[in-house]
């Protein structure tokens, strides 16, 4: 079941380019506003660089999280799904899949050329792609959570920033904790543990929460 | 226990309950809190090492163990109301999250004013602090989210979800000084049977605490009675007990 939800969802990802190509443009840009912002030092940048990445993937998730269930509310097929008292699991799983399919692999992937163009050592490149790869799922479970929850609110859009970035925190911490530990030349495989934990956690206990979510705000 | 509460699951039944309730509990709270804070801020002895600034200690343990008791009230609260449908408790969310916001906020406040002297800086992001500011957001959040509807029943059951699922925090919070390695220093009064607090200085603020809990119970009785009677404005007792027309 959750393999054709998934499938669904990456056809109509893939019929409504800009839902998944927007929020990597938006990526790109703000990296490029950065050295604009606080000037082009390039010792600077390389400090900041892991932290500005992160930010910028935080934001670009967030942009596209938005519209996770606008559509799908207003036309009806929540409403189906919750009243056919199945499926609506896979559903949310398969969401969160697809989101990160569409925005969290595309950061991950582009990131090796963000890192060359702020000019990270190689060292704290791998750790930020890991951090990247590891952090990306739990930032679009989380962010269906937050779609979820203010999916039939009047004003949901910056409401869902505020509500999500909070969650966000304790991600950003050990991801940027385990970047400047590589930088370094420490050991950072407790805080890759640590996010693999929050990882499954999420995906364990988020789709529970996202379920009664969808639930509420179609009753 | 269940024969005693079900009754005050009625709207009418628990507003009664709240009025006869909050004189007591305001007067003791009132009471109470000038005692523990007077014998805190002007009778306590100073530190040896912090001198007067100690006092904060009196304002600042207080809030931050309000702030996440009354979380976890709101987040029972909340689980209420989600799992039984009780619409006072969906109610009584709404009235406990302002009074949990304003003692988080308390809290942060005064231990920045009370980390510039001791550790040299207003703010560290260190573990118990960023897990605290996180607190408030959640407060914040279950406020707004209850705004953003038009209408009022899915938005108390929505701020409900999301007041349980940020229970997930309060454990953080108190066990933050224990996993990491932070500049905030770890529990001293909830370790009872060794205090590494001298008495002198551990009653007037065990007795701070309880004038806290004291008033924020009185708050929460307050609100709630304005809750109910917001939402039940057009019920008959309503106007009975106003005398409204």
């Amino acid at each position: 079941m959750v393999v054709t939800f998934l499938r669904r969802e990456l056809v109509l990802l893939g019929r409504q380019k800009a839902d998944w190509l927007n929020p990597l443009l938006f990526f790109i840009i703000v990296l490029t506003l950065f050295p604009l912002g606080v000037g082009p030092e390039p010792n600077q940048l390389r400090i900041m660089a892991p932290g500005i990445v992160w930010i910028a993937a935080l934001l670009s998730v967030l942009l596209a999280a938005e519209r996770l269930f606008r559509d799908d509310y207003r036309n009806g097929v929540i409403e189906q799904l919750v009243a056919s008292r199945q499926g609506l699991m896979a559903f949310v799983l398969a969401k969160a899949a697809a989101n990160w399919l569409s925005t969290g692999l595309p950061l991950v992937l582009i990131s090796p050329v963000v890192a060359m163009l702020l000019g990270v050592e190689s060292k704290a490149f791998v750790a930020m792609m890991l951090t990247l790869l590891l952090g990306t799922p739990l930032l679009s479970i989380l962010s269906v959570l937050g779609a979820a929850l203010t999916m039939s609110a009047d004003k949901g859009g910056i409401l869902l920033a505020l509500l999500i970035l909070p969650l966000y925190i304790p991600l950003l911490i050990f991801a940027s904790a385990a970047i400047e530990a590589a930088s370094m030349g420490l050991p950072y495989s407790g805080q890759l543990a640590i996010l693999v934990a929050m990882l499954l956690l999420a995906l364990a206990l988020v789709p529970l929460a996202v379920a009664s979510a969808l639930r509420i705000n179609v009753s | 226990m269940f024969k005693w509460l079900h009754p005050l699951a009625k709207p009418e039944t628990l507003y009664h309950f709240c009025g006869r309730l909050f004189p007591w509990l305001m007067l003791s709270a009132i009471g109470i809190l000038l005692f523990g804070n007077l014998w805190g801020l002007v009778f306590a002895p100073q530190d040896y090492q912090q001198f007067d600034t100690v006092r904060i200690i009196y304002i600042h343990v207080p809030s931050a163990l309000l702030s996440m008791s009354t979380y976890t009230m709101m987040a029972i609260a909340a689980f209420i109301a989600l799992v039984w449908q009780v619409k006072v408790a969906q109610w009584s969310v709404l009235a406990i999250a302002p009074i949990g916001a304003v003692f988080t906020a308390i809290s942060l406040l005064t231990g920045m004013a009370w980390g510039k002297p001791m550790w040299g800086t207003w703010w560290e992001w260190d573990a118990r602090l960023t897990s605290q500011l996180i607190l408030l957001f959640l407060y914040l959040g279950v406020i707004a989210l209850y705004g953003a509807f038009s209408d009022r029943q899915t938005g108390g059951k929505v701020a409900s979800l999301l007041a349980v699922i940020g229970i997930v925090n309060i454990p953080i919070i108190h066990f933050s000084v224990e996993w990491w390695n932070t500049l905030h220093q770890g529990a001293s009064i909830t370790k009872f049977d060794t205090p590494s607090v001298h008495p002198s200085m551990l009653w007037p603020l065990l007795i701070s605490l309880l004038g806290f809990y004291l008033l924020m119970l009185a708050l929460v009785c307050l609100r709630l009675r304005t809750a109910i009677l917001e939402h039940e404005q057009h019920r008959p007792w309503v106007r009975a007990t106003l005398g409204g027309h």
